[in-house]
């Protein structure tokens, strides 16, 4: 079992990295994959702000354009935002309760799995005869009338992604429940795992409403059924429901963890104890609870009635108490604080009043009357943006750069960090904070283009060259990683000096099974309730053993490739062809029959021996 | 892992024991067979029998339902031994999600 | 393998299912997952009940037209019953008693089956008799959708118990296929807690008008 150690080829690699099961290569898979669709989410952008930048332009037709938008908002928020998220909720977790894996390795290899499928099979719209253009919303009045097969690639390919999605929540879920370190109690957890959890059970409870929505879309425009057919009794509202009732707890499910990663981030660099701990973790199980019975907010217009209306609209008032007791909890974290501002620390400090401008901008919209004067403008638009650029990109960037150490073992450039934070910075808040204005004077959104003289000139260009400088930030970024990691400079366990939780206390990156000795937790920052006692390492809680691992197996690429198979059959079903279904047959025979030998083949891991233990010692004290 | 943490020093006395606790509750578990079939019964006579007017029928079958269906968790799926709050907290809640949903489409879908 | 390793009936232990930390997880997993799966059938209830009725016209028929006492109460009786079987072999389980166990597990299976043949009965007795179909109204698409979820979970549940005992027929009972077969009981019980709400609202409450 000591052959792990191994240098290997680019063919082993990639074998690796399809068959792994261990949460940190995981993570890096989430990262890359993530990534990627971040990207063509940025270019999506880059081409709605091109073609708003001038009045009158056609720069891309109004049907692509309604496709670009689509495709955006569906591509970040589920391809982008919530891949990132994991990538770091399995980078750091396990690390952070201190557990040498997540609770079931092989379904968080199938959850990413799934993951990517979706998200490829959604992107293939481009090439397969067009993107879903009904918006990321995909209200089922335009969606079941688009022609094509767009909105079909977005119905399967979310509910591949989805079922990911739902994979991975449970997983965290029980992680954290059973796997914490002895000592480890619920009130010692760290903020970052605490919104982890959360958003977890958000994702489990929030994912199955979509899962039901996306069924009933699937049923009717690929099978003749009738939920969404006026004419045949159905009502195409239920869809709306159900797509909010996911929606809106989506979005804590998004932002929470980049509250986590804030939260740690003003600790590590304020150099104290995260001011009001108890109640920022009250604050997050609150917002988690409170997010579930918001969702008829996005609906106010539909006309529900003054009571429903009424009443979603303080429940949604509700929840800015348990977000302003965070901000301000995060404001005495930095209180007194040793501050240092290093580029995690930048995004943090900057989160704070742009989130609020969101925030308070939320609050406006929550004023259902005043709401029928907002909705679908580009006040909408910018308060979206406030609250998950502003929040979410602002946490997934900050804890790029702060656990980038942890995960690869190398330090991004702090320099080219900081010029990525300013260009940013001033791009998102040139984009965004104009559109306010043209919202309220009345540019509506989703539409392909305005006329000269209406007054929307100055403020879309503004918004546009603001695009591009947030458009180069990310560039520089990329360069600073790609700079970081031909350098190739290592790091200790411990990169940014003033780490308090237990990821910190192991190597960057972290032996693939974590912990030699599971720690014994003794407060709340264990590793630094140790540093404060001259320790530099945590105290074992167990004497060296034989240490149990799960093996690496292809069959979730190989269950989640049967169901992207079976999706082309769905898909090109209403078309009478007669090779749909074999191919849906034969993609669903794929997706069993690899359950089917999961289920079938034990499968109990292997041991890492006690020697090969101590022999690591060795190792890393010659290296 | 400790595979044999549940047994004690006497293996025998122990056995006896646990067979005995399990008997009793398999007779538990029979009791409450019974009684999910008389409900069901009753529920299908109050539907079948033409005098009661639907305002007394409907909430009183779905309290059948309920009470069938704690039945169900607590002693089939055995909700009621110890270690099973954190299961309970999850499964209400989603409980709690779904009947907001079934309440909503009851009431505010058409319009 | 430690999982492995033989048990006398002294030494299996009072909840095998949640002997080994891989038993843990399986077993809170599940019940997570049951949570999300109360959600999934939640959603789809709401959907029958906001769709229930609402067809084309006024030749289609409607819930108290279509659906039938005894057979209902029939298919009823099977599935409660196939409840109470598959705790005989938990039981069983939790006695060490492999045999016993398989036998239970057997009849469950059985009567699991002789359900789903019943429900695929009455579905076509539906599209003959009614011109009730899964794309006839709005109503008939929300109806087949609620009840073929369950029934395909019905399926599903067949195929995973027949797996597991086909599977484990010639090594008997391990730590390692214990949580197994714990968390399949725990999945048919959850079918069971379905079929409850779904014959009540559903049928009973269809026929009530």
């Amino acid at each position: 079992m000591s052959t792990y150690a191994k240098k290997k080829g680019f063919g082993a690699t990639v074998w690796d990295y399809l068959t792994t099961v261990d949460h940190k290569k995981i993570a890096i898979l989430y990262l890359i994959a993530g990534g990627l669709f971040f990207i063509v989410g940025g270019l999506e952008a880059m081409f709605i702000r091109i073609q708003l930048a001038v009045p009158d332009n056609d720069f891309v037709s109004a049907g692509l354009f309604n496709e670009l938008i689509t495709m955006h908002g569906t591509t970040m928020i589920f391809l982008a935002a919530m891949p990132l998220i994991f990538a770091f909720m399995n980078a750091v977790v396990p690390l952070q309760i201190g557990a040498r894996d997540v609770a079931f390795p092989f379904l968080n290899a199938v959850g990413f799995w799934l993951f990517f499928f979706g998200g490829v099979f959604l992107n293939l719209s481009w090439f397969m005869g067009g993107a879903p253009d009904s918006g990321w919303t995909n209200y089922a009045s335009l969606a079941m009338k688009s022609a094509g097969h767009g909105v079909d690639f977005y119905i399967l390919g979310l509910q591949i992604s989805g079922l990911g999605t739902l994979i991975a929540g449970i997983n965290f879920l029980t992680t954290i429940i059973n796997m914490r370190a002895p000592g480890m109690t619920y009130m010692r957890m760290p903020l970052f795992t605490w919104s982890t959890f959360v958003a977890s059970a958000l994702i489990l409870f929030a994912f199955p409403p979509l899962t039901v929505g996306l069924v009933l879309a699937m049923f009717d425009r690929m099978f003749g059924s009738n939920f969404f057919d006026v004419a045949a009794g159905g009502n195409t509202i239920i869809w709306e429901h159900m797509f909010w009732i996911f929606g809106h707890p989506e979005v804590y499910i998004l932002i929470l963890p980049a509250f986590g990663v804030f939260s740690e981030v003003f600790a590590t660099f304020s150099r104290k104890r995260l001011f009001g701990y108890s109640s920022m973790v009250f604050a997050t199980v609150l917002i988690g609870f409170l997010g579930f019975m918001v969702w008829a907010h996005h609906m106010f217009t539909v006309g529900l009635g003054p009571i429903a209306n009424a009443i979603f609209a303080v429940a949604t008032m509700a929840i800015a108490v348990p977000t302003g007791i965070k901000i301000f909890n995060w404001l005495f974290t930095m209180w007194g604080g040793s501050v240092r501002f290093t580029t995690p620390m930048l995004w943090a400090v900057a989160f704070i009043p742009s989130f609020v401008a969101g925030g308070v901008t939320g609050i406006m919209l929550a004023a259902a009357p005043a709401d029928y004067q907002y909705h679908d403008t580009y006040f909408v638009v910018a308060h979206f943006h406030y609250v998950i650029v502003g929040g979410v990109i602002f946490g997934l960037l900050a804890a790029t750069h702060f656990y980038w150490p942890k995960m690869f073992g190398t330090l991004l450039n702090e320099t080219l960090g900081k010029i990525t934070f300013w260009l940013f910075l001033t791009g998102f808040h040139l984009t965004f904070f104009i559109q306010h204005f043209l919202g309220l004077m009345g540019m509506p959104r989703r539409v392909f283009t305005f006329l000269p003289g209406q007054g929307f000139e100055t403020g879309n260009l503004i918004s546009s060259i603001g695009a591009l400088f947030m458009a180069v930030g990310i560039l520089i970024m990329l360069y600073n990683i790609i700079v970081t990691s031909v350098r190739n400079v290592r790091v200790g366990n411990d990169p940014w000096e003033d780490g308090r939780t237990l990821e910190w206390a192991i190597p960057s990156p972290p032996p693939f099974y974590n912990f030699k000795q599971l720690p014994l937790v003794r407060g709340l920052d264990p590793y630094w309730v140790e540093k404060m006692e001259g320790k530099d390492e945590m105290t074992p809680a167990e004497p060296i053993g034989d240490i149990h691992m799960p093996n690496s197996t292809i069959l979730p690429f190989v269950i989640s490739l049967g169901l992207f198979v079976s999706a082309f059959g769905a898909l090109y079903n209403v078309d009478n062809k007669d090779w749909t279904l074999p191919v849906m047959i034969i993609g669903l025979l794929i997706t069993f029959g690899a359950m089917f030998i999961r289920s079938v083949k034990d499968d109990h891991g292997f041991h890492i021996h006690k020697e090969d233990l101590v022999n690591d010692d060795d190792k890393e004290v010659k290296a | 892992m400790a595979n044999n943490q549940s047994n004690s020093a006497n293996p025998n006395v122990d056995l006896k024991y646990r067979r005995k606790k399990n008997a009793e509750e398999m007779k538990h578990q029979v009791v409450t067979f019974t009684m999910m079939i008389f409900f069901t019964l009753i529920a299908f006579l109050a539907v079948a029998y033409d005098g009661f007017s639907h305002w007394f029928i409907r909430p009183f079958i779905l309290l059948l339902a309920v009470v069938q269906v704690a039945f169900q968790l607590y002693y089939f799926m055995h909700m009621k031994h110890k270690g099973h709050n954190t299961i309970a907290l999850f499964l209400f809640s989603g409980l709690a999600v779904g009947l907001a949903t079934v309440l909503v489409f009851m009431t505010i879908v058409w319009l | 393998m430690q999982a492995e390793e033989k048990f006398t009936d002294a030494t299996w232990p009072a909840a095998p299912e949640k002997a080994t930390l891989e038993g843990k997880n399986k077993y809170l997993g599940f019940w997570l997952f049951l949570g999300g799966e109360t959600v999934l059938f939640a959603s789809l209830f709401a959907t029958y009940l906001a769709l229930k009725d609402k067809v084309p016209n006024a030749d289609h028929a409607l819930a108290k037209d279509i659906f039938e006492l005894p057979l209902t109460f029939i298919t009823t009786v099977i599935l409660l019953t196939s409840s109470l079987t598959s705790v005989y072999a938990m039981y069983h389980m939790k006695n060490n008693d492999f045999k016993k166990m398989q036998a239970w597990l057997l009849i469950t299976v059985l009567l699991g089956a002789a359900f789903l043949g019943l429900e695929v009965y009455e579905f076509n007795h539906y599209v003959h008799e009614f011109h009730h179909t899964f794309t006839s109204s709005a109503f008939g698409s929300a109806f087949y959708t609620l009840v073929g979820f369950h029934g395909g979970h019905v399926a599903f549940g067949l195929v995973w118990i027949i797996s597991l005992m086909v599977r484990n027929a010639k090594r008997g009972l391990n730590l390692y296929n214990a949580p197994k077969f714990y968390i399949a009981s725990l999945y048919w019980h959850f079918i069971d807690v379905v079929w409850v709400f779904i014959f009540t609202v559903v049928y009973l409450m269809g026929m009530v008008g």
